[in-house]
């Protein structure tokens, strides 16, 4: 069975209030940065997975983020999926 | 009235809980693993407080998936009643009996206080206790305690009056002053639409014996005995 790696992006919807990230907005303005503009922080996950097919594949991570890695009632995703060379 | 605690790695206020239902009501009071499935045995599942799994990813995220939450669901889904408490209401928002979610706090701080609610609803079997309008003090204890729901979920738990507790101030007024961690609404505490399924981020078994400071939790918990033993 095909390998494969992906990665994942996991970012807070632009409705939902991130006061992580206008915190580091004001750190960076403090080192003089007064030219960011308004900060978003998400997540980044890596994973690797067997599947009969890249659209297995995709349609396995569509699942394990909606129902784990993403909540979709403040978070969006999106994903890369790489073929890795079988061994 | 049987009364089952969750006991999950990384709850810390299971056993006030406990001490609630078992030592000052005098209720039966399992406390259950979260790898045990069979809650056949209870009538009121209560999902405690803490840090579950360490609130890896996100708060409540994994603790939905063990069995007994599977079970937990079961539960409130026969029309039984579900009561999470801060961490509790978290993962309830998570596992979907109840709507919306909590993030992190407006402030960014974590907050332990003693804050005033208002009781927006009175007939509730978890409110029958308290009078309308009424203005209590539970503490908080909370980094992600911020409520929030998109605008047509929220315009429907006001149309079915599932907002139960609101931050306020101590005259009962509802606004941006008395709205401690930036939550929707001031919205501390939810049910669902049959009401058997109460989250709040409030700790009511924080405020049920009086050498605490504050017994304004008890209520919470007295009426819901009463209510299910007149039942």
């Amino acid at each position: 069975m095909p390998h494969y790696s992906a990665r994942i992006y996991v970012t807070l919807r632009p409705s939902v209030l991130d006061p992580a990230g206008t915190a580091v907005q004001s750190g960076l303005a403090h080192m003089g940065y007064t030219n960011v503009g308004p900060i978003r922080i998400g997540k980044y996950i890596e994973l690797t997975l067997e599947a009969d097919s890249e659209a297995a594949a995709s349609q396995q991570l569509d699942r394990m983020c909606d129902q784990l890695l993403a909540n979709p009632v403040i978070e969006n995703y999106r994903f890369e999926l790489q073929t890795l060379a079988t061994a | 009235m049987k009364f089952a605690v969750i006991v999950f790695p990384g709850a810390n206020c299971d056993r006030d809980v406990a001490y609630v239902t078992r030592d000052i009501l005098g209720q039966p009071t399992r406390m259950v693993w979260h790898e045990d499935s069979d809650l056949s045995d209870v009538d009121i599942v209560v999902v405690p407080g803490g840090f579950s799994y360490g609130d890896y990813l996100r708060c409540g995220a994994i603790a939905r998936f063990s069995p007994t939450m599977q079970a937990t669901v079961e539960h409130a889904k026969a029309g039984k009643p579900v009561l999470g408490i801060c961490n509790g209401f978290q993962i309830l928002t998570e596992v979907g009996l109840l709507p919306g979610a909590l993030v992190r706090n407006r402030d960014m701080r974590f907050i332990c206080d003693r804050v005033p609610l208002k009781v927006e609803r009175t007939d509730l079997l978890w409110t029958a206790g308290y009078t309308a309008g009424q203005v209590i003090t539970l503490p908080i204890a909370h980094g992600e305690g911020c409520y929030y729901a998109d605008e047509a979920t929220l315009a429907e738990l006001e149309a079915n009056k599932q907002i139960v507790f609101r931050y306020s101030g101590v005259d009962g007024s509802v606004d941006e002053k008395s709205n401690h961690n930036g939550s929707l609404g001031n919205i501390a505490g939810i049910c669902n639409r049959a009401g058997n399924v109460l989250g709040l981020m409030p700790h009511p078994e924080r405020a049920a014996d009086a050498v605490l400071g504050g017994v304004d939790g008890l209520p919470l918990f007295e009426s819901l005995v009463r209510s299910l033993v007149a039942a």
